[in-house]
């Protein structure tokens, strides 16, 4: 089993797949990651050699921004925003669509699952 | 969409203006704006902007951080004071 970038070690499929399970690591960047380090993208992921693995280890740390590295960044620039008194950053921390997405209804990905208020419809004006 | 890179940030001219009035005298006061459009640039870091929110004019104290925001983002138009309880009816107003 390969280890790559840390923990992650994905196996048994294509390299490029499996550097896809990668957190940051989609298909644009394992395509550019396999030409720099010039592996071809369609072998197994247990067939490579330890230079290989060490060579792609390599590229990885130094261009491309992967797993903990990525999300300490992503909750920084949110902790930024909220830090800052900003519109996005009271949208953050209500828990709310940052986007300018509407609420009336829908928006339940950010709002989390329904909360049913009682007696809602029978009220009247 | 954002804003083409060609045109630069826009700035609010007169503002802008006013800001650099206020640095050239070695003052720091609040200044008056409705220019919620207008871009935070780096020379308004450390002064106060009163940003018009529709109602009011909120003190808006500008750190390096706002740079490259709006000003209207710091002043918020609209007031959420939570739902209405049905136990407790419709709080006043």
């Amino acid at each position: 089993m390969p280890r790559i970038a840390g923990v992650d070690v994905p196996d048994k499929k294509k390299i490029y797949y499996a550097l896809q399970y990668i957190h940051g690591i989609g298909p644009k960047f394992a395509a550019d990651l396999l030409a720099e380090a010039q592996i071809e993208p369609h072998v197994k992921a247990n067939e490579l050699t330890e230079q290989q693995i060490a060579s792609i280890n390599a590229i990885l740390d130094t261009s491309f921004l992967v797993e903990g590295a990525l999300r300490r960044q992503v909750q920084q620039n949110i902790q930024r925003l909220r830090d800052i008194r900003c519109y996005r950053g009271d949208r953050h921390r209500r828990g709310l669509p940052v986007r300018g997405q509407q609420t009336r209804c829908n928006a339940r990905t950010r709002k989390g699952r329904k909360k049913t208020v009682a007696g809602k419809k029978g009220v009247k004006g | 969409m954002s804003r083409s890179l060609k045109k630069g940030p826009y700035v609010d001219e007169k503002l802008y203006r006013k800001v650099e009035k206020l640095v050239e005298d070695g003052r720091r006061e609040p200044i008056k704006t409705w220019a919620r459009r207008c871009t935070i640039v780096p020379e308004f870091v450390g002064h106060t902007f009163q940003v018009h929110n529709g109602r009011v004019f909120m003190d808006v104290f500008i750190t390096e951080d706002m740079v490259g925001h709006k000003l209207g983002e710091f002043s918020l138009t609209r007031t959420f004071r939570g739902h209405t309880n049905k136990k407790e009816g419709i709080k006043s107003r």
